[in-house]
C-alpha cells in the first residue's frame, strides 16, 4: 500500500485516507459481523486431518488489496499467454510431441510423470483445449514486477471466495465503492458456464453442462454448490451419472437424461474405476470411455496435471517462445531441479535459504521453508531430500509483497499472493481480480487456507 | 430434478416432521406420567412408545430397565438411534447441507441454526428441562416448514418436500392410534361393541389416556371444537381417521398427496397414483363403524402396511431406489 517513503501508493490513496478516519472499534465490530455472516450463511472450508474443526471458516481481512488498470493489464496479458502456452503443451504432448523433439523438455520428465496419462494419446478435445479453467498463483516482488509461483490447471479452487469476498465489501462498506471505481466480478459464473457451452461435443446444439462434486465431505463442497447454483446448473456425485452406449447419463425424477459437458471437481485418478483407480467410489464407471469417444467434453481434461507439475514449471518461459514466439510477460522464480546433481549440490548448501517443494505436491503440504524452519526441521528434511532427490525443486525466497492486514496486534503487513482465474473456451476470459490469500502469521510466506491463511478481496480500479 | 436431489428433499422433509412428532410424544407421555397411575401401566406406557417406532430391541441393547429416564434419553439423546430426536435434526440438516443449493438459502439458514443451537443445548444436556427442550423442538420444526412455505419456489423442489411431510405424518398418526388403543385394550379387556355403542368407557383413566393421544397430535382443542362431547375412543379415532379438515387425520394426509404424486408424475408412476387414490376411495367409502367392526388394530395394520407400500414404490420410481441406499 504505501511506498518506500511511507506515502500511500497512487492507487491506494483514496483507500488510505479512508482507512486513517476508521475507529480500530469500528473496524473490529465489521470483522466480528463479517464472521458471523460467513459461518451463518456456511461458507465454510474442511481442513484435513483435522477432526475438531471439520467446518470452518476461511479468515476473512478487511483491507482490500489494490491494483491500478495498468498493472492489471500487463498482468492479464501475460497470464493469457501463459494460459495458452500451456495448452499448446498439452496438446503437443499427446499429439506430435514437437517440443520433445526439439529438444527443448526432455522425454523423461513427461514419460515418466505421473500426471501423464497414455490414455490421452491422440485423443482430440473440443477446441483443442485441454485446462479450460486454469487459477495461477502470482506474487509480486518490485513494481511491476510479478513472478507465477505455479500454474494449477486441474481442478483449481478458491474462486467463490473471490466473488463473496466482494460481496462482504461491499455489505461492510458500501461507501467505499461510491467513492471508486472498481471493476466487478460477481460476473464469473456467467463466463465459466459461456466457457464451458463453447467446449461442447460438436454434435450437441445445446449442451446440458453439470458441475461433478466428490460430494459434501470436499474441503471445496461449499464452491461446488455455489458455482451449480450461480451458473444455474445441476451439482451432481459419481453415483448420479451412469454410462450406456459411450454416452453419460444423470437419473433425474423424470428419467434419464443426457450429460454433455462436465465441469469436474474431482482429480483424475478418481473418475473412472474402470480406467484409473479401481477403488474408487466417487467415479463413473466408463467416463474414459465416453470422452474418448468424444460423446462428452470434461473441463478440465484428463491429463494436464503433466502441465502444471512443478519439474515442468521451468519449462515454461521456454514454451512460450516456442509455441508463441513470443518473450514471456510473467517472469518464473529461479528453480533448482534437485534431480540434476549440481541443483542438488547448490540446495542441500543453501537449505536455509530456499523453499523446497514437492514437485507432486499441493495446499502448501510437504515443503520446507528454509528461512522460517528450525535446524532440526532443516536437517530431518535434508534426509528426505538426500532419499528422493528427484521429487523436489528448490527456489530463493522473494521478497514478496505485503500488504497492510488487520490482526491482534492492529494493522500490521503481511505476506500476500494472487490466483486470479483465467478461462480458456471459445475465446480466453478472465474477470478482473482474483483471489488474494494472506499468510497471518507474522513473517509467514505461506498462504495456503489449509495452513492458516486467510484472504481478501482484490480490486481493481478502473482508469 | 436429479433423483438423489428429491431424495435429498424427501428425507429432509421426513426427518424434520419425524422429530417434530417424536417431540410431541415425548412430551405427552411425560406429562401423562406425572399423574396419578397403576405402576404397570406406567411401565407399559413407556414400553409402547418405543414399540411405535420399533425400537424396543435397540433400547434393550442400551439400558435395564424402562423408565422415565432412560426413555427419554434414548428417544431424544441417543444417536445410534435413528429415531432419536438428535438423529432426526442431525439428518434433516445434513441431507439440507448436500442440496443447500436447491433450496433457498433462508431453508438452509433455519436448519443450520437448529443445529448450532442444538450444539449448545447439548452442551448444557444434563441441567436442560424436557418439557422446554421439547417445545423448542416442535417450534423449529413450524419455523422450518414455515419458511418453506414462505421462501420456496411452488415446483418440483417443494412438491417433494411435502410428499416427505405427509408419507411421515400419516404413518405417524396410524401408530400413535394403532399403539395407543393397543394399550387400552391391554389394560382394561377389549371393550365390548355394546359398551363401544353406548360410549361408555369414560373412567378418570380414560379421559387421561384419549386426552394424552388427542394432545400429542395436537387434536385436543380440536376435538372439543368439533364434539364439544365427551371424549371417547371412537370419536377420537373418528377424528384422527375421516376427519378431512384435521390436517393430521389419514385422510387429509392421504388427499393433499393426490395432487403432489400428479404434479411430480413420469412415465413410470401410474402405479403410485393408482394405489393412492384407491386407498383415498376406501377411506372415503368407510366409516368408523365400519372401522371397528373390522377391529381398530387390524385397521391400521392394513393402512400402515399400504402408506408403507406407496412410498417404498415412490422412493424406487424417483428417488434412489431402496436396494441401493
Amino acid at each position: 500500500m504505501l511506498n518506500e517513503a511511507g506515502k500511500a501508493r497512487p492507487h491506494y490513496r483514496t483507500f488510505h485516507r479512508w482507512l486513517k478516519q476508521q475507529s480500530d472499534t469500528l473496524m473490529g465490530l465489521k470483522r466480528a459481523e463479517a464472521e458471523l455472516i460467513f459461518r451463518r450463511v456456511g461458507i465454510t472450508f474442511a481442513v484435513y486431518g483435522d477432526d475438531l474443526g471439520a467446518e470452518r471458516t476461511i479468515p476473512f481481512d478487511q483491507i482490500p488489496r489494490i491494483f491500478s488498470a495498468q498493472e492489471w493489464a500487463q498482468l492479464e496479458a501475460g497470464l493469457r499467454q501463459r494460459v495458452q502456452a500451456l495448452n499448446c503443451f498439452i496438446s503437443d504432448i499427446y499429439h506430435a510431441e514437437a517440443i520433445i523433439k526439439a529438444g527443448i523438455v526432455p522425454a523423461e520428465q513427461i514419460f515418466n510423470n505421473a500426471q501423464y496419462r497414455p490414455e490421452m494419446r491422440n485423443v482430440d478435445v473440443p477446441r483443442d483445449i485441454y485446462a479450460q479453467i486454469a487459477g495461477i498463483d502470482i506474487v509480486r516482488a518490485g513494481a511491476g514486477e510479478f513472478y507465477v509461483l505455479e500454474d494449477n490447471l486441474r481442478v483449481p479452487s478458491g474462486v467463490s471466495y473471490m466473488v463473496e469476498d466482494r460481496k462482504m465489501m461491499m455489505r461492510l462498506f458500501p461507501d467505499l465503492f461510491q467513492e471508486q471505481r472498481i471493476a466487478p466480478v460477481e460476473h464469473y459464473p456467467d463466463l465459466l458456464l459461456e466457457c464451458l457451452k463453447s467446449v461442447k461435443p460438436s454434435d450437441v446444439k445445446k449442451p446440458n453442462v453439470v458441475v461433478l462434486t466428490p460430494g459434501m465431505y470436499n474441503s471445496a463442497y461449499f464452491e461446488h454448490t455455489y458455482l451449480a447454483l450461480q451458473m444455474g446448473v445441476e451439482l451432481v456425485e459419481g453415483k448420479d451419472l451412469y454410462v450406456k452406449n459411450e454416452q453419460v447419463f444423470m437419473r433425474t425424477t423424470q428419467g434419464p437424461e443426457r450429460v454433455d459437458v462436465i465441469y469436474r471437481r474431482i482429480d483424475d485418478d478418481f473418475l473412472d474405476p474402470l480406467a484409473f483407480r479401481s477403488d474408487s467410489t466417487l467415479g463413473v464407471a466408463g467416463l474414459l470411455s465416453a470422452y474418448r469417444a468424444g460423446n462428452v467434453t470434461l473441463a478440465n481434461a484428463i491429463g494436464t496435471g503433466v502441465a502444471d507439475d512443478k519439474s515442468i514449471y521451468p519449462y515454461v518461459p521456454e514454451m512460450i517462445q516456442f509455441y508463441l514466439g513470443e518473450k514471456p510477460i510473467l517472469n518464473n522464480v529461479p528453480t533448482f531441479q534437485c534431480r540434476k546433481p549440481e541443483d542438488l549440490a547448490y540446495t542441500l548448501a543453501h537449505l536455509s535459504e530456499l523453499v523446497v517443494k514437492e514437485t507432486h505436491g499441493a495446499g502448501g503440504y510437504g515443503m520446507l521453508v528454509g528461512p522460517a524452519a528450525s535446524k532440526a526441521e532443516i536437517e530431518s528434511f535434508r534426509v528426505h531430500l538426500k532419499a528422493n532427490p528427484e521429487k523436489y525443486i528448490a527456489q530463493p525466497t522473494l521478497a514478496l509483497s505485503t500488504c497492510p492486514t488487520f490482526v491482534e496486534s492492529g494493522i500490521a503487513p503481511r505476506h500476500i499472493d494472487l490466483r486470479p482465474f483465467v478461462l480458456s473456451g471459445k475465446t480466453v476470459k478472465m474477470v478482473p481480480g482474483g483471489l488474494t490469500r494472506v499468510a497471518l502469521k507474522e513473517g509467514s510466506l505461506v498462504v495456503n487456507s489449509s495452513q492458516g491463511g486467510g484472504t481478501k478481496d482484490t480490486w481493481v480500479l478502473e482508469k | 430434478m436429479l433423483s438423489r436431489t428429491a431424495d435429498c428433499l424427501y428425507w429432509m422433509a421426513r426427518y424434520t416432521e419425524r422429530a417434530e412428532n417424536t417431540a410431541r410424544m415425548l412430551d405427552v407421555s411425560h406429562q401423562t406420567s406425572l399423574l396419578p397411575q397403576p405402576e404397570q401401566f406406567l411401565e407399559q406406557s413407556w414400553k409402547k412408545l418405543l414399540t411405535i417406532s420399533k425400537l424396543e430391541d435397540d433400547f434393550g441393547s442400551k439400558y435395564d430397565a424402562i423408565n422415565r429416564h432412560n426413555v427419554l434419553d434414548f428417544m431424544i439423546y441417543e444417536n445410534t438411534n435413528p429415531s432419536s430426536i438428535v438423529s432426526c435434526l442431525y439428518s434433516a440438516r445434513e441431507n439440507a447441507r448436500v442440496i443447500r443449493g436447491r433450496i433457498t438459502s433462508e431453508v438452509w439458514e433455519t436448519q443450520n441454526t437448529t443445529w448450532l443451537e442444538l450444539q449448545t443445548i447439548l452442551v448444557n444436556r444434563e441441567r436442560s428441562d424436557h418439557s422446554r427442550f421439547l417445545d423448542w423442538v416442535k417450534h423449529r420444526c413450524h419455523l422450518v416448514r414455515g419458511v418453506i412455505q414462505g421462501t420456496m419456489l411452488k415446483n418440483e423442489a417443494l412438491y417433494f418436500l411435502g410428499i416427505g411431510t405427509l408419507i411421515e405424518r400419516a404413518d405417524n398418526t396410524a401408530r400413535i392410534l394403532e399403539t395407543k388403543y393397543e394399550i387400552q385394550e391391554n389394560l382394561k379387556q377389549i371393550p365390548t361393541k355394546k359398551e363401544l355403542e353406548e360410549e361408555s368407557g369414560d373412567s378418570f383413566f380414560d379421559f387421561y389416556h384419549w386426552a394424552s393421544l388427542l394432545r400429542s397430535v395436537s387434536a385436543f382443542e380440536i376435538y372439543r371444537q368439533i364434539y364439544s362431547d365427551q371424549i371417547t375412543p371412537k370419536k377420537v379415532a373418528e377424528l384422527l381417521i375421516f376427519n378431512p379438515q384435521m390436517p393430521r387425520s389419514l385422510v387429509s394426509c392421504v388427499n393433499e398427496l393426490i395432487p403432489l404424486m400428479a404434479a411430480v408424475r413420469n412415465q413410470d408412476s401410474r402405479e403410485i397414483e393408482r394405489l393412492l387414490g384407491k386407498l383415498k376411495a376406501s377411506l372415503e367409502f368407510s366409516d368408523i363403524d365400519e372401522v371397528f367392526s373390522q377391529g381398530l388394530e387390524e385397521f391400521m395394520e392394513v393402512f400402515l402396511a399400504r402408506i408403507n407400500h406407496i412410498a417404498d414404490d415412490f422412493s424406487n420410481t424417483f428417488l434412489i431406489p431402496l436396494a441401493v441406499a
